[in-house]
């Protein structure tokens, strides 16, 4: 499954119940979920710590809005919307953590 | 009609937003159209089936109601995060209808066979 | 590909339905289909053609329309969430007694039963919210 984590992992639970709960497969960050990617944040180690479960992208175009494109962690692939989309079709279902 | 196995998510707590309610009624309209429904309640979303909701005081709806008549719709896939319960002082006993308590883990295998996922 | 989108929060406040449409259009983009974009709780927002943004940003709800329109889009208002959010056609109108309409083009009122329906014929369903 793809799941898409919108929320900065330090305002709200989104990232951690999806770490917690999904089963092997993808994470995107989108919108105020990219946070999580930048080095030196709280997200960064939880994130390094699912590295083995999951594959982790972030949206490019948010974290470039956002001033953080180049504090991105390594072991995250920024794609584009484009990239966005191939991910939801390669994944049979997805789920926003809304 | 195809059957698709539908997975309502509920991570939030009710009143405080709409979800809660809106989420109930995409429930019922799912069970009309007969397709595979079950609800995942984890997070603050548990906090939807706390018995003895009084809705008198913030004149807001009361839909704790509509908790109970799912199972007339042929809806009884309840499954609610043992860790999410605890986390919030909460037990089964505490909720207004009979639910089936699990861990995160079992959840997101349950989450994991789905065909539609909806979160609100 | 069939995808159906899912939009549960307005224009302005959340990026959720600028993330929509950027999706949306890359879908459109690589070739797949949409069947169906279902505006939700206060998703329904979007809807509004009396929105009216300053110059220079952007107009969320003619964006929806024109979009709508060169694609065939099919985007659908939840009428209960719409009636309780003021988002109001001609029919709308009449059954309940109100004085004006305010629905965008391209975008049509109707019931819950066509976000289930979107998401029994689409392949993939994605959700933009809060």
């Amino acid at each position: 499954m793809l799941n898409i984590v919108n929320k900065s992992p330090l305002d709200r639970g989104s990232l951690d119940s999806c770490l917690q709960s999904a089963e092997p497969g993808a994470i995107l960050l989108i919108e105020d979920g990219v946070y999580a990617a930048t080095r030196g944040s709280a997200g960064e180690a939880r994130l390094k710590a699912a590295a083995g479960k999951f594959k982790l992208f972030a949206l490019g175009p948010d974290m470039e809005a956002r001033g953080i494109a180049d504090r991105a962690m390594d072991g995250v692939t920024l794609i584009d919307y484009a990239g966005f989309v191939d991910l939801v079709a390669e994944y049979n279902t997805c789920q926003s953590w809304l | 009609m195809t059957i698709k196995k539908f997975m309502m998510v509920n991570r939030k707590a009710p009143y405080g937003t709409v979800y809660a309610l809106e989420s109930l009624e995409v429930v019922l309209i799912a069970a009309a159209f007969e397709q595979d429904v079950s609800l995942a309640f984890l997070d603050d979303g548990v906090y939807q089936l706390k018995k003895g909701h009084q809705t008198k005081g913030v004149e807001m709806k009361a839909f704790e109601k509509t908790y109970g008549a799912l199972e007339d719709y042929d809806v009884t896939k309840l499954y609610v995060d043992q860790e999410s319960l605890a986390g919030r002082g909460l037990t089964a006993d505490d909720l207004c209808v009979p639910v089936e308590i699990m861990s995160r883990a079992d959840l997101g295998k349950r989450m994991e066979e789905q065909d539609v996922l909806l979160s609100f | 590909m069939k995808f159906a989108i899912l939009i549960n929060e307005g224009p302005y406040t959340h990026q959720a339905s600028d993330s929509a449409y950027q999706f949306a259009k890359a879908v459109l983009a690589k070739g797949h289909e949409i069947f169906r974009i279902f505006f939700y709780h206060d998703g329904v927002n979007n809807a509004t053609r009396l929105t009216t943004p300053p110059q220079d940003d952007r107009n969320i709800v003619n964006r929806w329309s024109k979009l709508a329109e060169e694609h065939k889009l099919d985007m659908v208002v939840c009428v209960a969430a719409a009636q309780r959010r003021g988002i109001v056609d001609e029919g709308e109108a009449k059954r309940n007694g109100k004085d004006a309409t305010n629905l965008a083009p391209g975008f049509r009122i109707s019931g819950l039963g066509q976000l289930i329906e979107a998401g029994i014929q689409a392949d993939r369903m994605v959700t933009f919210g809060d």
